[in-house]
């Protein structure tokens, strides 16, 4: 099945019907493995066990970005392929992408409180990921607020390669500022920083994370096209309603013409 | 065994907490909002209206 087939709605639908079970499976697979490694995971020298909150949130900070860029690989489609699927796919993904922005900032926060001191910290990391938080409420609100979902589209898709000017100030602003958050310690020239015993359970935890919005993600589109086929099939009530009360009216105005003409 | 979290347990525990309410309000609106479309569909077709296609609008396959 190539992307060109992936157009077609119903055959969309057809291929989540069968992936959705075994890409559950595998998640729920996974993060049970993930959070078994991670309780065994032993305290770090300086942090102590509070080093667990990394396993949660890295993922989701990881899936706030990942998701973004989801989304603008999307609004690529909507607005240089107009790919059908393209923005159901994007719309589909920003509440999820919001929930997991709102886990990073809260979990961070959390995490932040015991080891510096404070929940909450103007510095450029944490002011960027608020932002991007924002910017995902934003984009929910609009296309709530525009009716016809092509138009909404095309607004949405804008939006979001704008916002995607953010990643890379959110990836570099720890090197750029001095912030107080923590520079890379995974994804870093010259390898990871992180000894195998937490960076192990957080890969897995970092994939089980992917699989659960690749999830969520599918069942998401697919109620996406089932409420667009709610909306045509309300529109072609609507119309057969106005076309039956035109007919009527006009036999009516016959009628009454023609007894006008006899009397 | 019990694990031992430490000082900051509460810290820990609302971390996780936190993600899985999170995680269990997704999957219920991915559910609920599924369940809510396919209801509304049957409706209309039960009021008469189909697809062009003649097909169910809830068929998936």
């Amino acid at each position: 099945m190539t992307l060109i087939d992936l157009a077609n709605p119903t055959r969309f639908l057809a291929l989540t019907a069968r992936v959705l079970p075994w890409l559950a499976a595998a998640t729920v697979i996974l993060l049970t493995i993930g959070l078994y490694q991670a309780s065994l995971a032993p305290d770090d020298y300086q942090q102590g066990a509070t080093v667990k909150i990394m396993f949660i949130h890295v993922p989701n900070a990881w899936l706030s970005m990942f998701v973004w860029g989801v989304m603008s690989i999307a609004s690529l489609g909507t607005l240089v392929w107009r790919h059908p699927l393209a923005d159901v796919a994007a719309k589909a993904a920003a509440p999820i992408g919001a929930a997991f922005t709102f886990l990073a900032l809260l979990t961070g926060s959390l995490w932040g409180r015991p080891m510096w001191g404070t929940y909450w910290e103007w510095d450029a990391r944490l002011t960027s990921v608020l932002i991007l938080f924002l910017m995902y409420l934003g984009l929910m609100a609009l296309w709530r607020a525009v009716d016809d979902p092509s138009r909404a589209a095309r607004a949405a898709a804008v939006l979001t390669l704008v916002g995607a000017i953010n990643l890379p100030i959110i990836k570099f602003s720890v090197d750029w500022w001095n912030t107080l958050h923590q520079p890379a310690s995974v994804m870093r020239m010259g390898g990871s920083a992180l000894d195998k015993s937490f960076l192990i359970p957080l890969l897995v935890m970092a994939i089980a994370f992917t699989l659960l919005f690749l999830t969520l993600h599918l069942a998401a589109m697919r109620n996406e096209i089932l409420r667009r086929r709610v909306r045509s099939l309300q529109m072609m009530q609507a119309s057969r309603v106005a076309f039956s009360s035109e007919v009527g009216a006009g036999s009516r105005q016959e009628t009454a013409s023609k007894e006008a003409g006899a009397a | 065994m019990m694990m031992s979290l430490g000082p900051y347990a509460s810290f820990i525990v609302t971390s996780y907490l936190a993600a899985a309410v999170v995680v269990i309000i997704l999957i219920a609106w991915v559910a609920l909002d599924y369940r809510s479309q396919t209801q509304r569909l049957r409706a209309l077709e039960e009021s008469g209206i189909t697809r062009r296609s003649g097909r169910s609008a809830t068929d998936m396959r």
